[in-house]
């Protein structure tokens, strides 16, 4: 056994610094938490706007001009319709305003990140180790800062959503940008082009295609937290998942974690659809 | 020969003095004059003399040809030029401007007026077109869409690709393609033109076609060309005057004449017999095919070195 007298604690350092941002910067953290509730508003006004058969419409078109094929067009639209008559859609609607608006932020925030690692290459050696430990660190744990920091609701979900889904659009964008093809960028430099020039006209476009991964990779990461997130009182989804759980009601939990998986299926071919647009041009 | 327009006419267009570039650790504190320890680094391993003490004048106009085989350093030479290579050290005046001790916002402006390249792999963006390809020099001068456009179009005429303005670099050839790289730096209208094994990539019979293309827009355009090849044939074809380069160092500078006619050691040499063998063998069979009127004309000259066959 481990000897009962060694024993060091960082657990009441992590409370104490919890505890002083809490202290120090509460405005700060209240005009956050202001700002995320007004987007998320805005997001929700505007997906409860939209009626039911439009998102089946958009669904059914959206997937037509990805895969050019009627019959999953017709699939994929007819999909949505299945969580309506579980009688989810509302729940539904909640979810994917959380989702979308954390995706948001994390691509707002993620990008940039990725870029700078890719621009500044001694950022990555902080970076990375600083990104793997956001990948392996259980999402749970980043719900007990999240609900300190912001309460409880849907404000601390997107949050805790946001830290665990921006990764892999961080680490595809740097991916991107360092696999651009040096003779290209050198063409450039010749040319006069300013690093920022070189950015957007050069690196950037062609990163396209991997920055849409990942892009598609933190949408399909959002959507896992979904449970997780319902247990700091994130209305949608997960909190039927959750209730069924604690009812032990097998045919309810089933039913909203297939409206879950619907959702993943509907987004994730919706975004694939729209990177390919992005790949390069056919050769011939 | 001489450029009429500009400043540049008053300089030669091109000088280079006593250029270093070695690449390794702590390149800017060695000692180039300590020759001990410069062979110490490059047997260890710690440092290599990409180029060593080159020094060259080309006057406007000319087609100046830097020729050696790969690892010789040409193309860190031409990369020095427009300082996407750092030198090492020594002098760089192009245009009457003092390359190597520009600003970085002055090399922005430099690399946007002075000089265009050509590149090997020709360095097009795959997801413009080749109109906008073409364009890209002056869209990142600042040039407003409507006249870029204009003038990549007149420059993809120049070079006969008009017709293909819309397509991607993707669904060309190779020479098409190399054709667009040439497109994209004569419209810079830059005096100096930089090229770097442009044709390097290309069939034996698209490389000849795209050589009489360039001196036909030469002709046309009377730029200074710095071009770096190592082949023979095509630095005696385009070159007014040439350098030979071996392991970093030039080893013989002249008109291709004055180096076929006196290689000045082994190095040049072994380029100049294989020349004249070619030349000879050509001869040969010239007089063979008059001796032997009805005869069969020698064999084993394969089409290849009848095409390599300087005229």
């Amino acid at each position: 056994m481990f000897p009962e007298a060694w024993r060091f604690h960082i657990a009441p350092y992590v409370n104490e610094a919890v505890q002083w941002l809490l202290h120090s910067f509460a405005p700060t953290f209240d005009r956050m938490a202001a700002s995320i509730t007004s987007l998320l508003g805005a997001i929700s006004r505007g997906l409860t706007f939209i009626p039911w058969w439009a998102y089946v419409l958009f669904i059914g078109l959206a997937a037509w001009r990805a895969t050019r094929r009627w019959t999953s067009a017709i699939i994929l639209g007819l999909m949505p319709l299945l969580i309506g008559l579980f009688g989810l859609w509302t729940l539904a609607v909640d979810t994917l305003a959380i989702i979308i608006a954390s995706v948001l932020l994390a691509l707002l925030l993620g990008i940039p990140v990725g870029v700078l690692m890719a621009e500044a290459k001694g950022t990555t050696k902080f970076i990375t180790p600083l990104l793997d430990g956001m990948q392996t660190m259980p999402s749970f744990v980043y719900l007990i800062p999240a609900m300190m920091l912001f309460g409880l609701g849907k404000v601390p979900a997107v949050f805790a959503t946001l830290i665990y889904a921006m990764p892999p659009v961080i680490r595809l964008t740097h991916l991107g940008l360092s696999q651009v093809p040096k003779p290209v960028q050198e063409a450039a430099k010749a040319y006069g082009a300013t690093r920022w020039q070189l950015l957007r006209e050069v690196r950037l476009p062609l990163a396209m295609p991997s920055i849409m991964a990942g892009i598609n990779q933190t949408t399909m990461m959002a959507l896992s937290m979904v449970v997780v997130s319902s247990m700091i009182g994130a209305r949608g989804l997960g909190q039927e998942v959750l209730l069924s759980i604690n009812r032990i009601d097998v045919g309810k939990g089933f039913e909203s974690g297939l409206s879950i998986v619907i959702m993943a299926i509907v987004i994730d071919r919706i975004t694939q659809g729209f990177a390919r647009r992005f790949e390069p041009h056919r050769q011939n | 020969m001489i450029n009429g327009d500009g400043p540049s006419s008053t300089y030669p267009a091109l000088e280079i003095d006593d250029l270093w570039k070695i690449y390794g650790r702590n390149s800017q504190d060695i000692d180039i004059d300590d020759d001990e320890l410069l062979a110490e680094l490059t047997r260890s391993g710690e440092a290599v003399v990409a180029v060593k003490s080159v020094s060259l004048t080309v006057e406007a106009g000319e087609v100046f040809v830097v020729m050696g085989l790969s690892g010789s350093g040409k193309s860190t030479l031409i990369r020095c030029l427009l300082r996407l290579v750092e030198p090492t050290s020594g002098r760089i005046v192009i245009g009457g401007e003092e390359v190597t001790t520009l600003g970085e916002k002055e090399l922005t402006r430099f690399r946007r007026r002075q000089a265009a390249m050509v590149f090997q792999h020709y360095g097009l963006l795959p997801h413009r077109t080749v109109l906008e390809n073409v364009a890209l020099g002056l869209k990142i001068k600042g040039m407003d869409r409507a006249e870029r456009k204009e003038k990549a179009r007149e420059a993809l005429e120049k070079v006969g690709l008009d017709k293909w303005a819309r397509y991607y670099p993707g669904s060309l050839s190779g020479g098409m393609r190399q054709r667009v790289g040439i497109a994209r730096a004569i419209v810079m209208d830059s005096p100096l033109l930089l090229m770097d094994e442009p044709f390097s990539g290309l069939d034996p019979l698209i490389r000849r076609e795209m050589q009489d293309e360039l001196l036909r827009l030469q002709e046309e355009l009377h730029r200074t060309i710095f071009f770096v090849t190592h082949d023979l044939d095509e630095a005696m074809r385009l070159g007014n005057k040439m350098a030979v380069m071996k392991n970093g160092e030039v080893v013989q500078q002249g008109t291709p004449e004055e180096i076929l006619a006196d290689p000045a050691d082994a190095y040049v040499a072994r380029f100049v017999d294989d020349k004249r063998r070619q030349v000879d063998l050509a001869d040969r069979k010239k007089t063979a095919m008059v001796k032997t009127a009805e005869g069969k004309p020698e064999a084993k000259v394969s089409g290849k070195e009848r095409s390599d066959h300087v005229s």
